[in-house]
């Protein structure tokens, strides 16, 4: 059972912008190599920070809005949600220490 | 990866530090037609997973984990992770490279907004809009015809007036009504509000200087060798790349390289396999040579 949420154009206000704990969305795509290597990192630290912090995924070719609401030309891209609004995003493939590091900043 | 499952299979005491995730630039590829045993081609993520179930099946240990420093010149060799040091009687460097950037004015401001270094991971967010591609050689071409499945128009910008790329490649790239080349041209400024709106080109015989109104500009000029763990430690060459023998041992005994961070004159799939293999036999002689196995 994977601790990751998936997010759609539709449930994203309401499972993200409205979330009480901090939330992490991985934007992603089938064909896009380096999502590939965020995603089982994701992975580990969605089991890893589990209640504390949200996880999600979202599938950007099949969400096309809100990808483009937050300026996204780039994938593996990365944002971190903290009340509703946008604390830190990163863009590209990164090692887990790094994106653990910002994780360790929402708490 | 082979140099790795070749050790494993060697039954040395083997462990592969990989600090993303195993494949490297190959998993920005799409399609793999040219390594050898694949006739309908291949992914190059299916590529790497499938490399690396094999390697996982001789039991090969590999660790996700960044190595921060390296002192190839101690004995042993000491490895340098965030939160532990490891020792080694024998190393071998496939650090791989990164891709080369232009330096030019607006390249870094638009990186991620619409300046790419990766067709396979930007390319769909162009659908129906006009993208530049520069670069003239084998990737620029692939990334271009990968491009022909979002992009309306995709103008190649090359400062030569012919390209390196393979025959067969050019071929499919100048069939495409869909791709133009701009040649001997070189980009000189990327242009843009929120986002990339246009690219000022200069011809490099005439002088000429002109703006073409694209939303997305690909970057695919070569590549950078990932030396930075390894500069003042072992040879390079003029570009960084590290020298090696054909035996793929660099100046420091026990030290090994394989693969697109080596000094040589073509970096393919095919050619980074044959050297890990390569590389992890050279290992494996040199430990036995000192006593060691």
């Amino acid at each position: 059972m994977s601790d990751l949420l998936h997010v759609t154009d539709e449930n994203f206000d309401a499972e993200i912008m409205k979330s009480e704990t901090p939330a992490l969305v991985d934007f992603w795509a089938e064909w896009c190599g380096p999502c590939r290597m965020v995603g089982p990192v994701v992975e580990e630290l969605a089991g890893q920070y589990k209640g504390k912090i949200k996880f999600a995924k979202m599938d950007v070719d099949k969400n096309r809005q809100t990808p483009a609401r937050f300026g996204i030309r780039n994938i593996p891209t990365l944002i971190f949600f903290k009340g509703g609004e946008v604390a830190q995003t990163i863009i590209g493939a990164y090692p887990k220490s790094a994106i653990e590091e910002e994780l360790k900043k929402l708490l | 990866m082979t140099a790795g499952l070749y050790s494993a299979r060697a039954r040395l005491r083997v462990l592969l530090l990989e600090r993303l995730a195993p494949g490297g630039q190959v998993l920005t590829t799409d399609r793999v037609e040219n390594y050898p045993g694949f006739p309908e081609g291949i992914s190059g993520f299916e590529l790497v997973d499938r490399m690396k179930s094999q390697a996982e099946r001789f039991e090969l240990p590999i660790r996700n984990e960044e190595v921060m420093r390296l002192d190839l010149r101690a004995e042993p060799k000491r490895v340098f992770l965030p939160h532990e040091e490891l020792e080694a009687k024998a190393v071998i460097l496939a650090l791989g490279a990164t891709w080369k950037k232009l330096g030019i004015d607006g390249e870094g401001l638009f990186t991620g907004k619409g300046v790419s270094y990766c067709a396979t991971c930007d390319g769909p967010f162009f659908r129906d809009q006009q993208v530049a591609v520069i670069g003239g050689g084998d990737t620029a071409m692939e990334e271009a015809l990968f491009l022909t499945r979002f992009a309306s128009k995709i103008y190649v910008v090359h400062r030569r007036d012919r390209l390196r790329a393979t025959r067969l490649l050019q071929e499919r790239a100048m069939d495409d009504p869909r791709i133009e080349f701009l040649w001997e041209t070189v980009p000189t400024r990327i242009l843009g509000g929120s986002g990339v709106e246009g690219i000022e080109l200069r011809h490099v015989r005439t002088g000429e200087v002109y703006t073409k109104p694209i939303h997305g500009v690909f970057v695919f000029i070569g590549t950078v060798p990932n030396t930075q763990l390894v500069k003042g430690q072992l040879e390079l060459d003029e570009e960084g790349f590290i020298l090696t023998d054909q035996n793929m041992e660099t100046a420091v005994p026990g030290v090994f390289a394989a693969g697109d961070v080596r000094s040589k004159l073509f970096r393919q799939i095919s050619t980074a396999v044959g050297e890990g293999a390569a590389a992890s036999y050279s290992a494996e002689r040199y430990l036995e040579s000192r006593g060691h196995h």
